[in-house]
């Protein structure tokens, strides 16, 4: 069996304004947050209170029902605000940060010459559990569960996505020690996905399976390259871990520091600086990309899964870009003629935009119609590259069919994998949320 | 524009949330939307979304019938104009084909977007765009000769009884469009087959000639008509069925623009154009066939509605299959079954009408079938590994 992969359906939008290669130092926030609905499914429980010193590395809170997890401050300095939404739900931590980060201290340790135990603790007092995530379900791995394998995607093929090999060029020997500790978690592989960027960087990468991954959107999709390698079985549990997140779990053996380095891309057609910015985890949106008008949509992340923020808000724990488009709040005048508005990017034809196949599109927010009942048929598989029929199974989600969820494969994708096909559905349905409140029965359902 | 858009906003104030005509809005909106895409964003899921809506699938269909239509107006003035023996133009033809025709149109747009409107404000949802094309093809299935009213009760039972018993756009099992014509079909059989309903007002001329090609082929009698004559559709039949040539430049639009799916298209094609031949092979077999059994299996193709429902009726996508090998099958079949009604019951010489109602019924079946090999792929991939879990230990 071949360990490349070459994904063949799918569809890599081609959007204006591309990060330049170009690494800058991002100003330093005075604030920092954590934001607890970024772990889906955690609930909180805090261990300090508001006006609490921190290091970068202290616990702040832990998740209520799987204790072992716990979540600590990605700088040092002190707890200024716990902001608390609708039933008293915590929404965001902050911190307020100090000019420079102090450490806490837990010990350098040789992850190769270590037991997995000893593994499990150290990721997870320094809050690196948060870092690993599980499928089936796309939620944080249970520590306690033992993964048949371990996945790692350095493959960039989201719009406007930051490029894994350029982020990761300095990394490589933490990198390295990551991998390291990941093996020992799992009795299977760690398979180690990478593009054509990120192989000149990750083809010395020792103790892992390494793949190439060709091919369109969601090809760098973690849930595809399982779907393709490894696939996912009821009862089976897969842990995946983001590339750069896994040099901060190496840097933690390696320094015995928490170093919650995130290399932030501005990017977007209306942003100003279009750069790849060093920062820290959490960082305030606004320190990044300065003060935006209503006219501006800011997302912490890409396009197609991203977060809405406001100026002021923080960006989200597993974020590492920030994309800025146009909001779309405008009427077209007879937007329904086709074969006209051919600037608006359509992978149905019904615009002439396919006949302009480099051309780079400038998307605004707007929806460009109205929900409908499902009646095109055709449109999703085009964009969806695993053996999995999505209109079947969006409409057991719908249903909350449990059983022919199951059938048809609820357990191998995640609200990501259904971006795309959110993106041509016609009918304008919001595929992600129907996906994820799915994924969400089934946890309370089989668990 | 801005003008346009700022007294709209105006005249939608009393149908606001909370304000008098609430309850009335989605008619109101329904035209809206038709002047203006709205400017609603997206919330949730992803920021930014295809330039394609319902609205632009259902127009890109009705300029794709936008063809077939004019030439049907043109041949229903041509056919009746002939047998009167004076000279005629073009436009003759085309006027008296529009007075014929326009009126069936208005009645099947008015009376189906009539009962759509009501059940939009009834049950509080959005107008759905689906009657746009279905509108447009009632009226161009239907014999001239069909007086209006049947049009109207024809669209009353596709819309009611089709549609919106099984809860609206996206749920029918039936294609609405052919309900309409089997429901007249088999409701005024007098208005719908003979010799007397395919040219318009035959009741003036004597001695016409008016009958279609199968309806000659099945009483026995030798066709006139050359194959150009078929393909381009200079014949008498049901509005806009009769020019192949008309129909393939829509189907054409309809497979560059991705709205019709042409693996239904080309297999139903293939299966007619073999179940055309096994039919041709009979006399070599020892079998003595009929009028219809001999003839040739590329003209079935392009006589009769057999490529109008193909192109037009059998790719809708709620009636037909949703899975991809599913459509092979389902295309497939009904060109099989289509030619095989025609030829086996002379009843009902146009079979795709039958072919196309009997498979919208099983294309259930076949996605059900075809989606089972998946979750059996799926199933077996648990028992393999469980497989070599326990050969491991």
């Amino acid at each position: 069996m071949s360990k490349d992969i070459r994904i063949k359906r799918g569809l890599s939008l081609k959007l204006e304004g591309e990060a330049e290669k170009e690494l800058a130092e991002a100003p330093r926030s005075k604030t920092y947050a954590i934001k607890p609905p970024d772990f889906h499914t955690v609930v909180p429980k805090m261990v300090v209170k508001e006006g609490a010193k921190l290091l970068a590395g202290d616990e702040i809170f832990f998740s209520k029902y799987t204790g072992e997890v716990r979540f600590t401050s990605p700088v040092s300095g002190t707890l200024k605000e716990i902001k608390r939404g609708a039933k008293r739900m915590i929404m965001e931590v902050i911190i307020e940060a100090d000019p420079e980060d102090t450490y806490k201290d837990f010990g350098k340790m040789d992850a190769s010459a270590s037991s997995p135990e000893a593994i499990r603790e150290r990721l997870l007092e320094s809050g690196c559990g948060a870092f690993i995530n599980q499928r089936p379900y796309d939620i944080i791995a249970d520590p306690k569960d033992s993964p048949k394998s371990i996945f790692v995607s350095a493959v960039t093929t989201a719009p406007l996505a930051p490029e894994a090999g350029f982020v990761l060029k300095d990394k490589v020997a933490a990198f390295q020690e990551g991998i390291n500790a990941l093996r020992k978690l799992t009795k299977g592989q760690v398979h180690l996905c990478v593009d054509d960027s990120s192989a000149k960087v990750l083809e010395g990468i020792q103790g892992v399976e390494l793949h190439h991954v060709t091919g369109p959107h969601p090809a760098g999709n973690v849930g595809v390259q399982i779907h393709n390698i490894d696939p996912l079985n009821m009862g089976d549990r897969v842990w995946t871990v983001a590339a750069e997140d896994l040099t901060i779990i190496g840097n933690v053996f390696l320094t015995g520091k928490f170093m919650a380095d995130r290399t932030v891309a501005i990017t977007g057609s209306e942003a100003k600086n279009r750069k790849y910015y060093k920062s820290k985890i959490g960082g305030n949106v606004t320190d990044l990309i300065g003060e935006q008008t209503d006219a501006v949509r800011i997302i912490s992340g890409n396009v197609l899964t991203g977060q809405k923020l406001s100026n002021h808000q923080y960006i989200g724990f597993f974020d590492n870009e920030v994309t800025l488009i146009p909001e779309g709040n405008n009427y077209r005048m007879f937007g329904w003629l086709p074969f006209t508005y051919n600037n608006i990017h359509s992978n149905s034809r019904t615009s002439l935009s396919w006949m302009f196949p480099n051309k780079k599109f400038r998307p605004t927010t707007n929806l460009n119609g109205e929900e409908r009942a499902l009646v095109v048929t055709g449109e999703m598989e085009e964009v969806m590259p695993m053996d999995i029929f999505p209109m079947q199974l969006i409409k057991a989600c719908l249903a909350g069919n449990i059983e022919k969820m199951e059938n048809l494969g609820i357990y191998e994708v995640a609200p990501e994998d259904f971006a795309l096909v959110e993106y041509v559905n016609t009918s304008k349905i919001e595929i992600q949320e129907v996906i994820r409140l799915g994924l969400d029965l089934m946890i309370t359902e089989v668990g | 524009m801005e003008w346009i858009r700022q007294r709209l906003d105006k005249i939608k104030q009393p149908f606001a949330k909370g304000e008098k005509y609430e309850k009335f809005a989605p008619a109101i909106n329904a035209l809206d939307t038709f002047l203006f895409t709205p400017n609603h964003t997206t919330q949730k899921g992803s920021h930014i979304r295809d330039a394609v809506d319902l609205k632009r699938i259902m127009i890109t269909v009705v300029l794709a019938l936008v063809p077939a239509l004019i030439f049907g107006m043109w041949n229903t003035g041509y056919q009746y104009l002939v047998q009167l023996d004076e000279p005629f133009t073009f436009w003759d033809a085309i006027g008296h084909g529009a007075l014929k025709i326009l009126p069936m149109i208005v009645v099947s747009y008015a009376v189906g977007l009539g009962i759509e409107f009501a059940f939009a404000v009834f049950r509080g949802h959005e107008v759905n765009e689906g009657y746009l094309v279905t509108g447009l093809l009632i009226p161009m299935i239907m014999p001239v000769g069909i007086p209006l009213w049947m049009v109207a009760l024809s669209v009353v039972f596709a819309v009611l009884i089709g549609k919106e018993a099984f809860g609206g756009t996206g749920m029918n099992i039936l294609n609405p469009a052919l309900t309409a014509r089997a429901f007249a079909f088999f409701a005024y059989p007098t208005y719908m087959s003979g010799n007397q309903v395919w040219v318009s007002n035959a009741w003036e001329v004597d001695g016409v000639s008016g009958e279609t090609i199968l309806g000659t082929l099945a009483a026995g009698n030798d066709v006139q008509y050359s194959a150009m004559n078929m393909f381009s559709g200079v014949i008498p039949g049901s509005i806009a069925e009769t020019s192949t040539l008309c129909i393939l430049i829509g189907a054409l639009l309809l497979v560059i623009a991705k709205v019709g799916s042409w693996r239904i298209m080309l297999s139903a094609f293939i299966g007619a154009a073999v179940m055309g031949l096994i039919f041709n092979a009979l006399p070599a077999m020892g079998l003595e066939g009929n009028e219809l059994t001999n003839f040739p299996w590329y003209l079935h193709l392009i006589v009769g509605g057999l490529a109008f429902g193909i192109v037009f009726m059998a790719t809708d996508p709620v009636s037909g299959s949703q899975t991809l090998k599913g459509k092979w099958i389902y295309g497939f079949l009904i060109g099989f079954l289509s030619i095989m009604i025609r030829v086996f019951n002379p009843a009902y010489p146009e079979g795709v009408m039958l072919g196309i109602l009997l498979m919208n019924v099983f294309a259930p079946t076949i996605d059900h079938y075809v989606i089972q090999s998946n979750i059996k792929r799926r199933k077996k991939r648990v028992n393999t590994t469980n497989a070599q879990v326990e050969t491991a230990v």
